[in-house]
């Protein structure tokens, strides 16, 4: 494993490349808040058509999930920055365990979130003939949750993915812990994780207060 | 060797083998990361789109030859206008210049190898394939009849064709969008060769620069949009509905949030290719470069925020409209800069009139049309007689067809001896620029008549009055695909019969030229520098004389 595996193409020196693939991600999590704001806008607007009934539907949200799987993420998220960091200073064990404690969070994060699904639709939450409230708004809400949850989560799931993937390589040497690969992984992941802090106030403790 | 030594000595001529000799097979093709390959493909696949594109447009104007209709139902007629404005948008305008020209013109430009992300830039030309696929299968699955718009609610709750398949692709083609400007925009910034400054790059990076900040930002929005779309259509969750407090005005709001700024995307790119072409035929530095660069950019903000202005009869607020009205006013001040630029770049010039130089002067004159009946439309008095007639139909046809693909036959004749290494033949090709200049305005410039007169777009059947018209438009578009069906058959023969182009045929000054054609895998043998601005065909504050006429090597040639 050395530091010349990680350069590629039609890079020149590592340097510079961990900094264009920084940037590239940068640019890309840009593209990615604008992707979440456009549903998140369609939020708001339709909370301020309907505050009443927005606000009774998120009462039904089940709080302790959401809490729970707040702290999950952002311990997740610690422990991708620490991954990251270590990566930097060579510390190649404390690397490798961080990035399976982040990958680890992520999916405890998923399989909490599978039960809350179900409890969700058991309750007739989801949109449709069955759906168990009455206030005009409260299919709004719930159409903006499934939707923002949902692809938050098809989010998350490519993250785990990625950092198992990294996790795997730099277990078998493949990868170097100095390729820009983790740092961009990690800011990928950190978006992620930020999204959800939005997510949380609006879909769990509105209504709540 | 180390670089240094590089610099100042010749490369042997041995070693240049060109990007088209790296491999031959097809396989070698649809796996290569070279940025030139990629635009070839890219180039191939958006002519098969633009054909598909054309072909359905083809039936829509001869049906509406009749006030009656000829041979189509109104369904079918639905169909193909909505086949027409969904390929060519999203398959053919957006990834036009940019992916076709762009790709492989950008790293020359600024003299780097490649750009930034080689793999995720062949990435991106099969997510724009997997895209277009999605939406070939909505067609011959039996059609889409939504318009390209997707409004709802009837794209949501009514219409019986395959939104969600159209809707699928447009989706998937959007992260072949982001990906292109992700990847330009690293380029740029990473990747520029020594002595390359911000305000020594020619004004088509700068614009491909421009545009991809408009790609990155605008796309996502698009991607969302249609997500709530399907969410709706397909899980049945109310996002829109008005029967459960959702508001359809809603969908207008992020659609057009991406597709006005979307019409930047596809003209931006083309503003760029037409300051090469100018400042070379003129032989002229190109005037007031930091303003064009500076128009650019503000063109590109500004565009962010006018997209109201399609909603003034939609039931938006008045005040909303009044500050859309005004700042899409604002947004043709920097418009008008780069023509007033430009008609100064020719002013005391060594004028010729090559092909690429009379489609480039075709934009110049049918762009100034385009824009200025969009001030006509920017005012909501005027918007709210001519909205959803054939008004806008012309408008934004000079803007996109007498635009964009004006300035992209520009760029395909100015390029083709550097990408191909041949001459193509110039009088069919002057010949074939004057026809589509003709044809153009034929098919378009009777539609705002029929627009001022109250004819709405998308109609089957229209008041027998109105029939002139609509036989002077379909008249003209014949003429218009005969032009568009010339090119490439004297482009390919070019390329079995056509002369060795040589390095730089046109005398031009951009680094693309100072490198063979078509040029090496590796793109330059020497790291280039450099050591002056973009356009310098003669010496500052000077113009360029006569007896120093620099004759492009097309007129030499027997």
């Amino acid at each position: 494993m050395s530091e010349a595996a990680a350069l590629r193409e039609p890079w020149r020196s590592l340097p510079r490349q961990r900094e264009a693939a920084t940037l590239g991600i940068w640019v890309f999590l840009a593209s990615e808040a604008l992707f979440f704001s456009g549903a998140i806008l369609g939020y708001a607007f339709s909370r301020y058509l309907h505050a009443h009934g927005f606000l009774a539907a998120a009462r039904e949200t089940n709080v302790w999930f959401g809490t729970v799987n707040t702290i999950v993420l952002l311990t997740s998220s610690f422990a991708m920055a620490m991954a990251a960091q270590a990566g930097d200073a060579r510390l190649r064990r404390l690397s490798l365990v961080s990035l399976a404690a982040a990958v680890m969070l992520g999916l405890s994060f998923l399989i909490l979130k599978g039960f809350e699904y179900r409890e969700d639709i058991e309750k007739h939450l989801a949109p449709g003939a069955k759906f168990a409230l009455e206030l005009q708004g409260a299919a709004l809400f719930f159409s903006f949750y499934w939707v923002l949850t949902g692809v938050h989560a098809v989010h998350l799931t490519v993250g785990v993915v990625l950092i198992a993937r990294l996790l795997l390589e730099a277990s078998r040497r493949e990868l170097p812990l100095s390729s820009p690969e983790i740092q961009v992984t990690a800011l990928y992941w950190h978006l992620v994780d930020i999204i959800w802090i939005i997510l949380y106030p609006l879909l769990y403790l509105a209504g709540r207060a | 060797m180390s670089d240094a030594v590089l610099e100042l000595g010749h490369a042997p001529l041995g070693s240049r083998l060109s990007y088209l000799d790296a491999g031959r097979t097809l396989w070698s093709w649809l796996t290569s990361t070279d940025h030139k390959r990629v635009a070839i493909l890219y180039a191939a696949s958006i002519t098969v789109f633009f054909f598909i594109g054309a072909g359905a447009i083809a039936a829509v104007r001869l049906e509406l030859i009749s006030p009656t209709g000829l041979f189509l139902s109104d369904d079918a007629y639905n169909k193909l206008f909505t086949l027409h404005g969904i390929v060519m948008v999203w398959f053919f305008l957006i990834p036009s210049i940019p992916n076709t020209f762009g790709n492989f013109l950008l790293p020359m430009m600024i003299g780097a190898p490649d750009v930034a992300f080689p793999r995720l830039n062949l990435f991106s030309w099969y997510l724009n394939l997997a895209g277009g696929l999605f939406t070939l299968y909505a067609v011959i699955a039996g059609g889409v009849d939504t318009g390209w718009t997707f409004y709802t609610p009837f794209s949501t709750m009514f219409s019986n064709s395959h939104v969600l398949a159209a809707a699928a692709g447009v989706f998937i083609a959007g992260f072949a969008s982001i990906a292109t400007g992700v990847n330009f925009i690293v380029t740029t910034h990473m990747l520029r060769t020594q002595g390359m400054s911000w305000f020594r790059l020619p004004l088509f990076v700068w614009a491909l620069y421009a545009t991809s900040l408009v790609l990155v930002l605008a796309t996502p929005v698009l991607a969302v949009t249609l997500l709530l779309i399907v969410a709706e259509r397909w899980l049945g969750l109310p996002i829109f509905d008005a029967a459960h407090g959702g508001d359809p005005l809603l969908f207008q709001h992020l659609f057009w949030f991406y597709s006005h700024p979307a019409v930047y995307i596809m003209v931006l790119p083309a503003m760029g290719v037409v300051t090469e072409v100018i400042t070379c035929f003129a032989r002229r530095r190109v005037f007031g470069y930091a303003f064009m660069v500076y128009a650019l950019v503000a063109i590109a903000a500004i565009g962010f925020f006018v997209w109201g202005h399609h909603m003034f009869v939609a039931g938006q607020s008045r005040y909303a409209s009044i500050v859309f009205s005004f700042l899409s006013f604002v947004v043709a001040v920097p418009s008008a800069i780069k023509v007033l630029n430009w008609t100064a770049t020719l002013y005391r010039g060594q004028i010729t009139f090559e092909a690429p130089m009379l489609y480039a002067l075709g934009f110049v004159g049918l762009f100034t049309i385009g824009g200025v009946t969009g001030l006509f439309l920017a005012s909501i008095p005027i918007d709210v007689q001519v909205h959803d007639t054939y008004f806008v139909v012309a408008h934004f046809h000079y803007i996109m067809v007498g635009g964009t693909v004006s300035a992209f036959f520009a760029a395909l004749h100015f390029w083709w001896p550097k990408i191909t290494g041949r001459l193509y033949d110039e009088a069919w090709a002057r010949f074939a620029a004057i026809l589509m200049f003709f044809g153009f305005n034929f098919t378009f410039f009777p539609q705002f008549v029929l627009g001022y007169l109250g004819n709405p777009r998308r109609y089957h059947v229209y008041p027998p009055e109105f029939q002139v018209y609509h036989v002077m438009s379909t008249v003209g578009a014949s003429v218009l695909a005969a032009a568009y069906l010339l090119p490439p058959f004297y482009l390919l023969w070019s390329l079995a019969r056509g002369a060795r182009a040589g390095d730089d045929p046109w005398g031009a000054t951009g680094l693309e030229w100072r490198t063979s054609s078509p040029p090496p895998t590796e793109n330059f043998l020497v790291v280039p520098v450099v050591t002056r601005g973009p356009y310098e065909y003669h010496e500052k504050g000077d113009a360029p004389a006569a007896e120093r006429r620099i004759h492009h090597r097309t007129q030499s040639q027997p």
